[in-house]
């Protein structure tokens, strides 16, 4: 039941990225092209941002007056941390990235699922860059032994 | 570049259904929907019992367009800039950053901006300003 309700949400978000256009990279870089603004530009981003944002936000609120969720014992929101060089560090190398090519993950699995070969390609190098930086941050934060 | 068309009634009714994905995943399981928190958790180590869900949910993103083609009969449309080359540094630059800066586009922009949190709003300015900066370099400079 769970692994059908996360394959239905995975879907139902994937339809949402490919409604508001943002499957497609070229759209994506045509927002970030703020040079254009006038000529190229796409502001569409910003109204997928307002969007999820407005219903996130007002869901959020209900939800979270729930003593816990329907089907975990518990939430598990994230945990308050500083705002330190590490957070900086990756977006600034995550933006550097999703401005070279237009595709952030969400993204790259739905163009992965939509048979391009540039996605596999980016989406197969996007995983290794992941589960390098997960080792790296677990490497980091376990008990150094003397 | 290819020329895109300004969307604003699809990009906002798509970016609700965003939210209503990102809503009932908190309802149902109590976690943020941040993808690069989910797909990088498919990975081993599993430190959690999650792990079979999350696949699934990323297996949903796969599998979306599938059900677009059943339902509309055409594939969403994707078109790329970028060479073999560049597509290789950029997944590799969007997986280790989205992963050590803790979050994407989603996990920071949607649900984080979404709980009025002021590290996901840095972390979104971050990112924002350094792929404006790349665009200009790609586009106008080189």
């Amino acid at each position: 039941m769970k692994i059908l309700i996360n394959l239905a949400l995975g879907l139902l978000f994937g339809a949402g990225l490919i409604v508001a256009g943002m499957a497609d990279p070229a759209k994506v870089l045509n927002f970030l092209d703020v040079a254009a603004i006038g000529t190229t530009w796409d502001p569409s981003l910003m109204f997928v941002l307002g969007g999820a944002i407005a219903v996130t936000f007002a869901g959020y609120r209900l939800v979270l007056k729930r003593q816990a969720p329907l089907m975990a014992s518990q939430f598990h929101l994230p945990t308050p941390a500083p705002i330190d060089a590490r957070i900086l560090t990756g977006a600034a190398i995550f933006g550097i990235g999703w401005g070279l090519v237009g595709l952030c993950p969400g993204p790259a699995f739905v163009a992965l699922g939509a048979g391009n070969v540039e996605a596999a390609f980016f989406t197969a190098a996007m995983l290794a860059g992941m589960w390098g930086a997960r080792l790296l941050s677990l490497r980091a934060a376990a008990p150094r032994h003397a | 570049m290819t020329p895109t068309e300004f969307t604003p009634l699809a990009s906002l009714v798509g970016g609700g259904m965003i939210g209503l994905a990102s809503v009932l995943l908190m309802l149902a399981f109590g976690r943020v929907a941040g993808i690069s928190g989910i797909a990088v958790r498919v990975l081993p180590p599993w430190l959690d019992r999650e792990a079979l869900g999350r696949l699934a949910f990323v297996l949903g993103l796969v599998g979306a367009p599938l059900i677009w083609l059943l339902a509309t009969g055409a594939m969403p449309v994707a078109s790329f800039d970028a060479a073999p080359l560049l597509l290789v540094a950029g997944g590799l630059l969007v997986g280790f950053g989205s992963v050590w800066g803790n979050g994407c586009t989603s996990g920071h922009g949607v649900c984080g901006l979404s709980r009025l949190s002021i590290r996901s709003l840095v972390a979104v300015m971050t990112f924002m300003a350094t792929a404006i900066a790349t665009v200009f370099v790609m586009r106008h400079l080189i």
